[in-house]
Order: structure tokens, then C-alpha cells, then sequence
């Protein structure tokens, strides 16, 4: 149960983009067409996902029993630009159709603030607003990769939006990113309705 | 270029907010008021004119393939040296701007100017323009605290212009981060012309 309330927190009540505010470059630069912000989406979803895995175990193995939690930061930024790198190598040694289709985005992911920030949520066990009590490996892992669902589900809809809105009569001045802000405002505003669902469900499920 | 050129260069012809629309997250995310829009705009001002002004000093040092691993580095144990100083002096600084400092490591503005500026310029005018770019990131981001403060609960920096009950509350929240910065580029690109 705890799981589906992580899943239903993390991709609507506190959305990564339009509540959170992480990883807005990518959610206002690579959001013009609907197939490259799938592939944004997709792109995010296996980094976030593989570096909270590893920068959680190098937290609670390296960093907390040496008492070097001062080095997080320095280290978590390293960690991802290593493993960005090294999941490009990879995919292109391994599957080159999904290289193909990722590669692009990959070399940008390193400076998505929201793949640091879910990895310090996660690596300090704040990410808890859902009311859960045990922040652990699986958890952490659950919640980044809903979060980064969550990221995906926004600059999808949004990039939708937007290629309705290059066809639209725009008034000069609020042409490009003024009217892309007041449409993610929008956006926004329509996720704020999911505010509140988060405690119903924790009550539903017993688990407050 | 004078110093002078430099620093104005940055607060108005190249301002990171209005007009390069770089590091949105730190700008939409910590204006909720005013005052925690400057304290940001002045955390990332002082990570900048240091961060400028090592990486200037060790451009010929660095070989071109690792240069932008080297930066980071740089970048990212001066956020750590920041955070630390932060967390000892100013606690509720911490606590209102939480997960956003250690994220000025990746904020573009910084490794943005760190290439296309202090790789190549000597270390004076780096910190220059590390302090024109900082005045014009601290100037939109108070701007746009004091527009969301005061739409939202009728106050700037805590001084009560009109009653709370006449706000917009939406505008401190998410929502309204978005709408006010849309308008004010907007504004800026009437300006403009």
C-alpha cells in the first residue's frame, strides 16, 4: 500500500516539475514536439532511477560509516556525470536502437537539477511527505522512479500543449517562453487539485 | 572592456533571468517572498564571482578533455564550503531554502559563465563579471519575490502594504511562480524594443 501512495504522491500531489520545481531547463527547453519530450522523459526515467540506486549506497556504505557526509554533494555530482557517461557507452556498445533514441538527451541529463535533487531527497530520507516511516533502499528506488513518471507525464502533456500553441495567434511580446510560463502556471494550477489526495489515501490505507 | 562594462554587461544586456533564461529551478522555486529570492540571488552571486575566479586562474592548467569535469569540482566544493557556512550562521536561511543550495552546483548560470566566460578572460575581469551576472540574477530573482510577495500576501520584505485577506494566495504558490515570471519576461521583451 505504501507504494501505490508513493506512486500517486510522487507523479500528481508533489509533482517533480510543477509543484517541486526541479528540472525546469529540460521541462521549458526540450518540450516544442510530443516525441522528443517522450524521449526527455524516457531518457530521465533510467538515470534518475540508476543513480539514486547508487548514490543511496554510497551514502549509507561510504559516506555515513566514514563520517564524510560533508563530501555529498561533491560526490553525488561526480557519481551521476560518471554514470551518464557510462550508461552512454553502454547503451551504445549494447543497444544502439535505444542509444538511437536516448542519445541525444543523455549528455544533458548531468545538469537536470532534478536528478541531484531526488538523490539527496532520497540519500537524507526527506523525501517522506507521504508519512511513511522507513526510508529504505527500495522505497528511495520506488520514489525516484515515480518521480521521474512524473516528469515524463508533465513535459508530455506540456509539449502537447505547446504544439497546439505554435499554432495559435500569440501577441508579439508574449511570444516563446512568456507564453510557455503562463501555460506551465496553468499546468500547475490543474495539478494543485490533486492536493490533499495524498493524506485521504494514507488515512485510507491506514497507514497514519 | 572596462570594469564597468563588464559588470553592467551582466545585470542588463546578458541578464541570466530575463533575457539568457538560464537557471529557471532556483528562480521559479525560492521566490516565494522577496527576502529568500536576495538571500538566493546572493548565495548564487558568491558561489559565482569565486567560482569565475579559480577557474580563471587554473584555465591554462586544465587540458581541454577533462576541462569540464574540473569546473564541477570546483564548483561543487565551493556549494559545500557555502552550505557549511549557511547551515552554521544562518539556520533558517537553511531551512526556507533547503534542497536549492546544494543545487547552485547544477545551476547553468554558473558552469555557463565558468565557459564562456572565465575560460578565457584573466581572473580580474572574471570576478567582474561574476559580480555583474550575480547583481542581475539577484536583482530579477528579489524582483520577482517582492511581485509574488506582495500579490500574494500584501507585504514585501514582512512591511504590510495591503491587508493579507485581499491576496492572491496562488501567486506564493507554484502556480503563480510560473504566471508572474511569464509576465515579466514579457514585460522586458516590450521594453526591449
Amino acid at each position: 500500500m505504501a507504494y501505490i501512495l508513493i506512486f500517486i504522491t510522487a507523479i500528481f500531489v508533489n509533482n517533480v516539475v510543477l509543484s517541486q520545481f526541479l528540472g525546469i531547463c529540460p521541462f521549458l527547453g526540450v518540450s516544442k514536439k510530443v516525441e522528443t519530450a517522450a524521449g526527455m522523459g524516457a531518457a530521465v526515467a533510467f538515470v534518475l532511477t540508476l543513480s539514486t540506486l547508487v548514490t543511496y549506497l554510497i551514502q549509507t556504505q561510504v559516506l555515513i560509516p566514514f563520517h564524510l557526509e560533508y563530501l555529498q554533494t561533491i560526490a553525488f555530482i561526480l557519481v551521476i556525470a560518471a554514470l551518464v557517461q557510462m550508461v552512454e557507452i553502454i547503451l551504445k556498445k549494447v543497444s544502439p536502437a535505444l542509444y538511437q533514441a536516448l542519445g541525444v538527451f543523455l549528455p544533458l541529463i548531468t545538469t537536470n537539477c532534478c536528478i541531484l535533487g531526488v538523490a539527496i531527497l532520497v540519500a537524507e530520507g526527506t523525501y517522506d511527505h507521504t508519512g511513511i516511516e522507513s526510508a529504505g533502499l527500495l522505497t528511495g528506488v520506488w520514489y525516484a522512479l515515480c518521480t521521474a513518471l512524473g516528469f515524463g507525464l508533465a513535459l508530455i502533456i506540456f509539449a502537447g500543449i505547446r504544439e497546439q500553441l505554435s499554432l495559435m495567434d500569440i501577441p508579439k511580446g508574449m511570444q516563446g517562453m512568456s507564453i510557455a510560463l503562463v501555460t506551465a502556471g496553468l499546468l500547475a494550477m490543474a495539478f494543485m487539485g490533486f492536493s490533499g489526495v495524498n493524506n485521504g489515501l494514507a488515512r485510507l490505507f491506514e497507514l497514519q | 572592456m572596462s570594469a564597468l562594462k563588464i559588470i553592467t554587461n551582466g545585470i542588463v544586456k546578458e541578464n541570466p533571468t530575463f533575457v539568457l533564461l538560464l537557471g529557471m529551478c532556483p528562480t521559479l522555486g525560492t521566490t516565494s517572498s522577496a527576502l529568500n529570492g536576495m538571500s538566493m540571488g546572493l548565495a548564487t552571486m558568491a558561489v559565482l564571482i569565486c567560482s569565475n575566479f579559480i577557474i580563471s586562474l587554473i584555465r591554462d592548467l586544465v587540458p581541454n578533455a577533462v576541462r569540464i569535469p574540473s569546473f564541477v569540482v570546483v564548483i561543487a566544493s565551493l556549494v559545500t564550503v557555502l552550505q557549511m557556512l549557511i547551515k552554521a550562521y544562518a539556520p533558517d536561511l537553511d531551512k526556507s531554502l533547503g534542497l536549492f543550495i546544494p543545487l547552485i552546483v547544477v545551476n547553468c548560470i554558473i558552469l555557463g559563465r565558468a565557459e564562456a566566460f572565465a575560460a578565457k578572460n584573466s581572473p580580474l575581469d572574471s570576478i567582474y563579471d561574476g559580480l555583474g551576472i550575480g547583481i542581475g540574477f539577484t536583482l530579477a530573482l528579489t524582483l520577482l519575490g517582492a511581485i509574488r510577495e506582495l500579490l500574494g500576501t500584501g507585504k514585501v520584505f514582512d512591511l504590510t502594504l495591503f491587508p493579507e485577506s485581499y491576496g492572491a494566495l496562488v501567486f506564493v504558490l507554484a502556480p503563480g511562480a510560473f504566471i508572474a515570471l511569464g509576465y515579466l519576461i514579457a514585460i522586458v521583451n516590450k521594453l526591449k524594443k
